[in-house]
Order: structure tokens, then sequence, then C-alpha cells
């Protein structure tokens, strides 16, 4: 398994999840998004932070970097995706996935550890972790209030684009769960293909117990 | 020519910016004042003499990355 992890001015989980990637023996290369090729990979990822401080909206701008042309090429020849975070805002403002992530509904940043649950363990990321288990991981973020139009809402379901959903230690999804304001307390969703997927919460930051928690592993592995 | 262009939210999209300035508003005690909603405002000037082709390049920016037509809409307004 080959991996590019593309750096944007302004990405800050570059290098977690550099390090996450290759603790599971994943070969992982750091890729400008100046860039114009991309080096043969399997998985693409988007990572976190705060591409271009955020300006305009988050992601905007990264979206339409010089190397992303050759992301969605990737993606829409079936490569695999990952966006983290801003990575899953750049993936929403490109189009590769549905919807957009606006402000948290209590405008706070949100920087805890939350409970999710793997609302859908069929896709490559997800494919290792039992179904509908409930995961322990950090978000922080300000923008990841998942909004979609209700058509929107509606194809996801149909298509079992739903992966992560926030929810309670019990695994109850309610609006107590929900820290940002999601629709439906959306976490992470895929594409049709389920080749890209993109959530907000940071499963680089839990691969170690010296982090604080392991439940992150889960998809690295299914990656394998 | 030189535009202005105005970039907001849906109606059908929440904004709690607009929201908790709303809540501010009301503090200072200005009672009547409701419904605010809060954007984004730019000038851009098009290198081009014919009104309708820079129009065209304008709404091709609001349309690519000035506004998020998921969440957004813009309105253009030339001003010389």
């Amino acid at each position: 398994m080959k991996a590019s992890v593309i750096v944007f001015p302004g990405s800050n989980c570059d290098r977690d999840i550099q390090v996450a990637l290759e603790k599971f023996q994943i070969d992982t290369t750091m890729v400008w998004h100046q860039e114009t090729i991309l080096p043969k990979s399997d998985l693409v990822v988007l990572p976190g932070g705060f591409s271009y401080g955020d300006y305009l909206r988050c992601g905007s701008m990264a979206s339409k970097s010089r190397v992303m042309n050759e992301v969605i090429k990737h993606a829409k020849d079936g490569g695999y995706v990952f966006g983290i975070c801003n990575g899953f805002q750049i993936l929403t403002e490109t189009g590769l996935l549905p919807g957009a992530l606006l402000r948290n509904s209590k405008l706070k940043f949100i920087c805890k550890n939350v409970f999710i649950k793997t609302t859908n363990n069929k896709t490559v990321f997800t494919k290792k972790i039992p179904e509908n288990k409930i995961l322990s991981i950090p978000i922080a973020h300000n923008e990841g209030n998942y909004f979609a139009s209700k058509e929107e809402i509606q194809s996801l379901k149909e298509h079992n684009q739903i992966v992560f959903q926030y929810c309670d230690e019990e695994g109850n999804i309610s609006g107590e769960s929900n820290p940002n304001g999601s629709f439906l307390n959306i976490a992470g969703i895929s594409n049709q293909n389920k080749n890209v997927l993109g959530m907000m919460p940071h499963p680089e930051r839990s691969i170690d117990q010296l982090l604080g928690g392991v439940d992150g592993q889960g998809i690295f592995q299914s990656l394998l | 020519m030189k535009f202005e262009i105005f970039v907001t939210l849906k109606k059908e999209v929440l904004d709690p910016q607009g929201k908790a300035v709303e809540g501010a508003i009301q503090n200072l005690g200005l009672a009547n004042i409701s419904n605010i909603r809060q954007g984004k405002y730019f000038t851009l000037e098009v290198n081009d003499s014919n009104e309708e082709k820079a129009t065209h390049q304008a709404e091709e920016a609001c349309k690519k990355l000035l506004a998020n037509l998921i969440i957004e809409e813009y309105s253009i307004k030339k001003i010389s």
C-alpha cells in the first residue's frame, strides 16, 4: 500500500497522519500542493489543518490547488482518497463529496474526545471495524457542522454513504451527542463508490495508547 | 469594469453568526431589529470592456470560488 499526503500551506496534521500511516507499514510520500504530478499511490490523504488560513471558506482555496486536479482524477479512477477534518472540508469543496461544512452551531471551536458510531463498515476504510462499533476519537474544529440539501441527505441514506455518526458512549445518536449541529449527527461520509471518505474526527490522533487511545487504528487496519 | 458581489447563505441554511449578532443587537436595546443574516462582500475588476462578457467572467468567479452554491447564493452589480 502506497500513500500520498498532500501538504497545503496551513496543513498541520500532515506529519501526524504520516506517522499513523507508517505505523501500519503504509509507504508514505508527502506531496506539496503545487505539484502537478501525483506519485503512484493507492491512497491520497488530505490532512487536517487550516489550509490558506481558512480564508473565504474552509478548504475552498485548497480545493483549487494544482495537485487537486490529479487528486480528483485519482478519485474518479477509483483510487482511495481520505480527507480528515480540513481534508473533509476540501473534499466537499471539490465536489468529490456532497454537502458542506458550516460553522459549529454553538459558534465554538470544539477540541475534545467524542464517540462516533461506525454506521457503515462496508467501505475500504472501515471493513475491519465491527458494524455499529462505537469509537472514541478526538475532534478539533470550528466548521464541522455538516449540511446538505434534503435531496442530498436522502441520496446519502439510499446509497449507505453515512459512515460515521456522533453518538454517546452507549451508541445513542441524539441531539445531546451531537457536538456541532451536523445533520443526522454526521461525522463522516463516503462518495457513492465508497472510495472517497471524509470525516471530521481525527483517527490519526488515536493510534497509540501514549496518545490516549487506539480507536483510530481500525481505519488504518482496514486499508491494509 | 468594476463589480460588487454579495455572497449570502441561502434562506434554508442556518446562520449561527447572524443569530449571535442579532442577540448582541438586541442587548443594545435595538429591539425592533431582527432576522440578521451575515454575508460576504467583494469588489473586483474585470479587464474587458464588453459588459456581457465581463459580467460572465465575474459570474464564473462566483460559481467556481467566491460562493459555494450548495449553501450560498450570490448577486452581482456593475458599479463602474
